[in-house]
């Protein structure tokens, strides 16, 4: 668990990070999403002391980094950026084991690690071991960079803007494998980026900050439903909020007894994906399948009652 | 850059060279200090206003000449019917230059005699590399989009030439010429030892009577002179580069 | 660049007019001693027609093959025939010349052998170019000519030119010399290194610190050279006197120090600048890295910063060595020693052989260093430039 005290940083005049306070659950992924200058980024360095906080302080299960070294607590942390910022002169398994080398692990150990870690991110370990970053594609360097920040299996991962620089494609892919290898590794990560749809997408639970404040912290259907300030529903749009409802509820919340014609949604599928089939084949409901077996169905009206404005 | 406390250092700075190229008797007491006898504390031998204007003269037509020869071969070279020399003119550019300025006066001699002739020829010799360098750089790293635009709105090779490339490559080429002036300046003052009329004379008459005045009096001429010059150069490059949006090398 | 075949390398054409001109100047000079002028010989003149025809035959060879084809390969080959007809006919000419003349006559090399010198090197380096071959091809490329120049010196094919009997003549004193130069230049790089890196990085650390310090050494480096190693003089000459112990150390106002401290001087511009820019070119997500990574100053300096600097910092180092190798002839006006002391000497008695004797093994030296510190340059290169 990740506590973070009315955190505060002032540059000259200005408090670039406001008196933050937030609690960030084990294995668990918090996106911090904002504009330009919102403090994200300087709220985020602050975590592993990139930044000295100017009061305030963070506790990592329940020490305060404050009484830690600098350079021990980062060993502790994972830290992902964009443009992946991977050492050019050393190869991908040399980058992926550096900081399992400055914790003093075994050789063996590290090649495993490294080896698993590849396995991990579909990267054949013989093929992509001895290449050196500038030989990778822009996705593979992004995923080397983010498997470098997992190598000894730190408490936290801190990671700034890590897809910012890959196309929308391999960006979309890239953040379906750390949602899955976040759930299968338990990893705990602390996520910035300006891209609402990605904090929405990743989030287990997304803060939103302004201006230095965290004007909302909560899941990602209260963010979508319940704006806690105009700034906050500006950011989700207004005309995308029902959409974004629906790409947050699975299809099996929406689903009923009975059955419908044509082709079938899966039940993991969220309803936003069901809702474009139904338009798309012109059906006013839908069947649903788990595991290959058609388990029930999903109306468009019951769609649309779960796209509606809440109470 | 061109700041109040700026300028008045320049100014003051060429006050000083001029006083001391032109009045030189005035500055008896600054040196006698270190002067054998007072009386050995100014050069008098050939006047200094003199030597210095040789000297100037000399690197001025040896860099003036080095800088058209150079431009004119670097332009032959970056036309399409001058890549078969690209690469040798690349190669000569980066051994010519590991040449030593002193060797190169050296080996003139033999072939020149002694004067200012060998000192002129060596001078050119040197002063063509750095410049020849810049500007094949300059030439092969214009814009494509601007090349392009220049090409596609009907300008003809020689308007192309003389509107686009030459303009935009200038102030890269400006810092070639930078770098000729100022080893010439020093090179113009080894000439002496092979007999050309430059500041070096001074200095070389003070390292052999072991007068420390001599030395300092030219040295410190030439020293001003590059510095100024050097400083001219530069401030004329970052005008030009600011209005052509381009980057300076320094 | 593929052109119709029977056309003419336009290169070629180059090398093969400049050697046209080299053969039809004086081919080498003839002097009752060494300091009287001399009068040039032709090439064809000296030697029994058969042997000159045959040697002149490789010469053209040479440049018709530079002239016939782009194919690197075999103008490189075009160019070591060239290269040994041209060391045959100035051998066998000197030997012809020299056969029945008084024992003071001297033959050296006339225009002719400098220019068909040139075409041929020209030729050469064309050739090598082309090939554009890597670091360690282009090592073992010197490492041979190298070889083939030092074979070509021992062998006494050219034993009776001029510059070589002036070498016999001076023998001991010239290896004293070029020790005396190899030590200016080195050693005062040495000093420059040992200074300039910590300065460079701390310069790249603090901002102040590089603003006061970077136009104070490109001020030093505009000062001439003449006049540097003169200020030297005075000043080291006052240390020496003045301060406990320095004259046992060698600190004199004339001699070896100075030099060196006008060497070191000039050095440390390119050391520091360098150093600087090597460390700024370092990709800032990298650094950004390291730290957020927790390695320690130290451990960021040494595993990150400077092995993605090196090849710059090595770059300052090659600018040092040639520069250092250049200006330590001067040194030989202040009696600090070195090539230079030849080549003023000779100035003085104007003999040329005695001013090729120093400013010949100079340029060779400053030729040398530069390609070594190029292929240093590109093999610690370790992630090509486009992608850094």
């Amino acid at each position: 668990m990740i506590e973070i005290d009315a955190l505060t940083k002032i540059y000259g005049e200005t408090r670039a990070v406001d008196a933050v306070s937030m609690t960030v659950e084990t294995s668990s992924i918090t996106a911090i999403v904002g504009t330009s200058g919102s403090g994200k980024t300087t709220l985020l360095r602050m975590v592993n002391r990139l930044v000295e906080p100017s009061s305030g302080e963070v506790r990592i299960n329940g020490e305060r980094t404050a009484d830690m070294a600098p350079y021990k607590l980062r060993r502790r942390i994972g830290y992902a950026i964009q443009g992946h910022g991977l050492f050019p002169h050393h190869s991908v398994g040399r980058n992926i084991g550096a900081v399992p080398r400055l914790l003093g692990w075994s050789k063996k150990d590290i090649r495993a690690r490294v080896d698993e870690l590849l396995e991990l991110f579909g990267m054949e370990p013989d093929a992509f071991r001895d290449r050196f970053p500038h030989e990778l594609s822009g996705g593979q360097q992004q995923r080397v960079g983010v498997a470098r920040a997992l190598a000894s299996r730190p408490d936290l991962m801190l990671m700034d803007e890590p897809f910012g620089a890959l196309d929308p494609i391999i960006r979309a892919r890239a953040q379906e494998d750390l949602r899955r290898i976040q759930r299968q590794l338990g990893s705990t990560i602390m996520l910035v980026t300006h891209d609402m749809d990605e904090a929405i997408r990743l989030g287990d639970r997304v803060a939103v900050m302004d201006g230095g404040k965290l004007v909302q912290y909560a899941p990602p259907e209260e963010i979508v439903s319940r704006p806690a300030s105009d700034f906050v529903a500006e950011m989700v749009g207004d005309n995308e909020r029902p959409i974004r409802l629906l790409a947050l509820i699975p299809v099996a919340d929406a689903m009923e007894e009975g059955n419908a014609e044509g082709p079938a949604v899966a039940a993991t599928a969220s309803l936003r994906d069901a809702l474009a089939m139904g338009l798309w084949s012109a059906r006013d409901a839908l069947p649903v399948e788990r595991d290959g077996e058609v388990v029930g169905r999903v109306t468009m009206d019951a769609i649309r009652a779960r796209a509606e404005r809440p109470e | 850059m061109t700041s109040w406390p700026g300028l008045v250092l320049r100014g003051v700075i060429l006050a000083l060279v001029v006083a001391l190229v032109t009045v030189p008797e005035a500055f008896r007491p600054v040196f006698a200090p270190v002067a054998p006898t007072p009386q050995q504390a100014i050069y008098t031998r050939t006047s200094i206003l003199s030597l210095a204007m040789s000297h100037l003269a000399l690197v001025a037509i040896a860099c003036a000449a080095a800088t058209i020869v150079a431009v004119t071969l670097a332009i032959a070279v970056s036309r399409p019917g001058g890549a078969a020399f690209r690469p040798l003119s690349r190669t000569i550019a980066n051994v010519g230059q590991t040449f030593p300025p002193v060797a190169v006066l050296a080996l003139a001699v033999p072939a020149l005699g002694f004067g200012s002739g060998p000192t002129l020829v060596a001078l050119f010799l040197y002063g063509l590399l750095p410049v020849f360098e810049n500007a094949m750089t300059a030439f092969a790293t214009l814009p494509k989009t601007t090349l392009d635009a220049a090409r596609g709105m009907g300008l003809t090779r020689a308007q192309r030439l003389w509107q686009v490339e030459l303009p935009l490559a200038l102030p890269v080429i400006l810092t070639g010429v930078r770098l000729s002036v100022v080893i010439s300046l020093g090179t113009a003052t080894i000439g002496s030892t092979v007999a050309a009329s430059t500041l070096g004379e001074v200095i070389i008459a003070g390292l052999l009577t072991n007068n420390t005045a001599f030395v300092l009096q030219g040295g410190l001429i030439v020293g001003l002179f590059a510095v100024l010059i050097y400083d001219a150069f530069v401030l004329l490059e970052v005008w030009l580069a600011r209005r052509t949006g381009r980057a300076t090398t320094r | 660049m593929k052109r119709a075949a029977g056309s003419v390398s336009p290169t070629g054409l180059l090398f093969a007019a400049i050697g046209g001109a080299g053969l039809a100047l004086p081919f080498v000079t003839f002097r009752e001693n060494r300091i009287v002028l001399g009068e040039g010989v032709a090439a064809w003149a000296a030697v029994p027609p058969g042997a000159a025809a045959f040697c002149i035959a490789a010469i053209l060879g040479g440049l018709i093959i530079g002239l016939a084809t782009d194919r690197p390969w075999p103008r490189f080959g075009g160019s070591l025939v060239g290269l040994a007809g041209l060391l045959a006919l100035l051998s066998a000419s000197a030997e012809a010349l020299l056969a029945d003349a008084l024992d003071l006559a001297r033959v050296a090399p006339g225009a002719g052998v400098w220019m068909l010198l040139l075409a041929l090197t020209l030729l050469m380096a064309d050739a090598l170019s082309a090939l554009k071959p890597g670091p360690s091809a282009r090592a073992a490329i010197l490492v041979v000519l190298l070889g083939a120049l030092a074979a070509v010196l021992a062998s006494g094919l050219l034993a009776d030119i001029s510059t070589m009997q002036e070498y016999r003549a001076r023998a001991a004193s010239f290896r004293a010399e070029t020790i005396r130069h190899l030590w200016l230049a080195f050693g005062s790089l040495g000093a420059a290194a040992l200074i300039g890196f910590p300065l460079g990085i701390l310069c790249h650390r603090r901002a102040s610190l590089r603003a006061a310090t970077l136009p104070t050494l490109s001020l030093l480096q505009t000062i001439p050279s003449l006049a540097m190693f003169g200020i030297m003089i005075p000043i080291l000459g006052w240390v020496g006197a003045t301060v406990p112990g320095a004259r046992s150390l060698g600190i004199a106002g004339i001699g070896f120090a100075p030099a060196f401290v006008a060497l070191l001087l000039y050095s440390l511009l390119p050391v520091v600048s360098n150093t600087v820019a090597g460390l700024d070119a370092v990709p800032r997500a990298a650094q950004e890295a390291a730290r957020g990574m927790g390695m320690t100053v130290a451990q960021r300096l040494r595993t990150v910063e400077l092995p993605l600097a090196l090849p710059v910092m090595l770059a300052g180092i090659r600018i040092v060595l040639v520069q250092n190798i250049g200006l330590a002839v001067i040194a030989g006006l202040i009696g600090g020693g070195g090539y230079g002391t030849f080549v003023f000497q000779g100035l003085n008695q104007t003999a040329t052989d005695l001013i090729l004797l120093g400013a010949l093994p100079t340029v060779l030296l400053a030729i040398v260093a530069g390609v070594v510190m190029d292929i240093l340059v590109d093999a610690t290169r370790k992630i090509p430039e486009e992608s850094a």
